[in-house]
């Protein structure tokens, strides 16, 4: 599945709820049930400090596609957090680095995504990117 | 000016019409205003006093000979005037404006800073200051070489008297201490404070952001040497505030900005400044917004300090009480003398998460430090919500948040 069609599929799952409140209920299920990162990742050099609330990420390279996993300390910045691994986990540098992420407005959360809400997420996809684009600056010099 | 204000019966419906901004909705929901230790909401009376101002006889002060800069001066010295009457000081002089409490004690930690302190000396904060009390210092401690000490708290947000007192020595030049602390709401008994500080001779500057909002103070009655306040935490425009400060240090003390106004005379060779309090307000003014907070002022007045206390305390033990029912639930800073605000956290629930779902009940409550990561650390903990209640407030609002925080516990326990 590309980005796009992943975004696709986010957007059609939040058109279900009727209500705010069903769909935080989603959001908070998909923080709960994140895949935690491992523990042995869960370190300061991981974790990306908001004001308010701490995420970790962590990303593995295996030549050719990025595998990202995350977590935070606040259960609905983690099931966001949840909804950006999935779009961009397991895609090439390339990919990652085009994508535009713009299914996080139209399910209604971009003040989530917000630099004032400082929760770490906008770091969150910044450090995603960044980490892209250091293993296809690196994959390019290997070649 | 009208400082005659005629009170009234304390009349919540009325008061409340007053405040346009309360009758909003938010996320389709009547808007329900906790946060009022960030910044209070203007009555009308504020906001015609601005758009009165701009419409009405805009001019800069203190330099025109034509009518409406006379009418301007005479407005902007009258808010220093109102503002020494409130405060009661000596001398209208002892007050100067400043765009709050921050750049007050900005400005007081350079210009003391320059007169009076050198390698080796001490200055005593407490461990519940905001940043804006603690940061200044830290910056004059390394310019000057100078060396902070911080005074303990109890678990229940109370300083430890005892370890204060023990702070002194004869290297001690400036205590600095908030009134009320905006993240836990202990009143904390500065008039003992200062009284052992002059006991070792050491003047003392009080934060009183949170403190001018909820009753009266009197800087002569408590002896202090500076009181800092924020215009936009009492009722009053945002990038107005100011400080007292007692004549004799004021005297002493250099400017802190250079520029038009705060001169006597200018040439290449030298300048000599201005008296008190011109010395201190280099620039233009912020004249419009002094002149609103002597309508917040006014309009406080005009309800009375000891309805605004009783009301506020009669919200603190509501929500108290309520939150302590309600169960699962800590409250941090359970000092004896408390003023309006509760610090809490929803048991098992991280505060950004619930502040969220609380937000979309319309209910505005401030979530995280509350710019006292120290504080926060010493209880070890990363944030709080906090609720911070006004006069306007009531005590059907409060129960409106204990309905929100009985959904948040739904969904996240």
């Amino acid at each position: 599945m590309t980005i796009a069609e992943k975004e696709e599929e986010i957007i059609d799952e939040f058109t279900l709820f009727d209500d705010w409140m069903d769909k935080y209920n989603y959001i908070i299920d998909l923080g709960k049930s994140l895949p935690m990162i491992d523990e042995k990742y869960k370190t300061e050099s991981n974790l990306i400090k908001g004001c308010q609330s701490r995420v970790w990420l962590s990303a593995e390279f295996d030549g050719k596609i990025l595998t990202f996993t995350g977590d935070s300390d606040a259960v609905i910045t983690k099931g966001i957090a949840n909804l950006l691994v999935r779009t961009l986990s397991g895609h090439t540098p390339d990919e990652i680095l085009e994508a535009d992420m713009a299914f996080v407005d139209k399910i209604g959360l971009k003040e989530h995504l917000s630099p004032t809400r400082s929760n770490g997420l906008v770091s969150m996809i910044k450090q995603m990117k960044l980490y892209a684009l250091v293993y296809k600056t690196k994959a390019s010099l290997n070649s | 000016m009208n400082t005659l204000a005629v009170k009234k019966p304390f009349d919540i419906t009325t008061i409340r019409k007053d405040f346009p901004i309360l009758s909003v909705e938010v996320h389709g929901k009547p808007l329900v205003y906790f946060d009022n230790a960030a910044t209070t909401q203007k009555p009308q009376q504020v906001i015609d006093a601005l758009t009165d101002y701009y419409s009405g006889y805009n001019s800069n002060v203190h330099r025109g000979v034509h009518y409406l800069s006379q009418v301007a001066t005479e407005a902007y010295e009258g808010a220093r005037t109102r503002m020494g009457q409130l405060l009661n000081t000596q001398t209208p002089s002892e007050i100067i404006f400043t765009r709050g409490t921050t750049e007050s004690i900005n400005l007081i930690a350079f210009s003391f800073g320059e007169a009076f302190i050198s390698e080796g000396d001490e200055i005593i904060i407490s461990t519940i200051e905001h940043h804006s009390n603690i940061v200044p210092w830290q910056l004059l401690c390394e310019r000057k070489k100078a060396i902070l000490k911080v005074i303990p708290v109890f678990d229940n947000g109370v300083l430890d008297q005892d370890a204060y007192k023990n702070l002194f020595s004869e290297k001690t030049k400036l205590v600095a201490v908030g009134h009320i602390s905006n993240a836990l709401g202990t009143i904390n008994p500065i008039a003992e404070m200062i009284h052992t500080a002059h006991d070792h001779k050491v003047p003392v500057l009080i934060d009183g952001a949170q403190g001018l909002p909820h009753g009266r103070v009197d800087v002569q009655a408590l002896d202090c040497d500076f009181y800092c306040f924020s215009g936009h935490k009492m009722y009053g425009p945002t990038g107005i505030g100011g400080f007292y400060g007692r004549l004799e240090l004021l005297d002493k003390m250099p400017p802190y900005q250079g520029g038009g106004e705060m001169i006597k005379e200018v040439s290449f060779a030298r300048t000599t400044f201005n008296d008190v309090p011109y010395k201190f307000e280099a620039g233009t003014p912020n004249i419009a917004d002094a002149i609103g907070l002597v309508a917040a002022v006014d309009y406080l007045e005009g309800i009375g300090w000891e309805a605004i206390e009783k009301h506020e305390h009669a919200l603190l033990l509501y929500a108290t009480e309520q939150l302590i029912k309600e169960g699962g639930i800590t409250i941090i800073g359970t000092a004896p003398d408390k003023a309006s605000l509760i610090s809490f956290l929803i048991d098992g629930v991280h505060p950004l998460d619930a502040g969220t779902i609380i937000d979309h009940f319309g209910i505005a409550i401030r979530t995280g430090n509350h710019c006292a990561q120290p504080l926060m650390d010493r209880f070890g903990i990363t944030g709080t919500m906090r609720a911070s209640f006004s006069f306007y407030n009531t005590i059907e609002e409060i129960d409106s948040l204990m309905a929100a925080i009985r959904k948040v516990k739904q969904m996240f326990l």
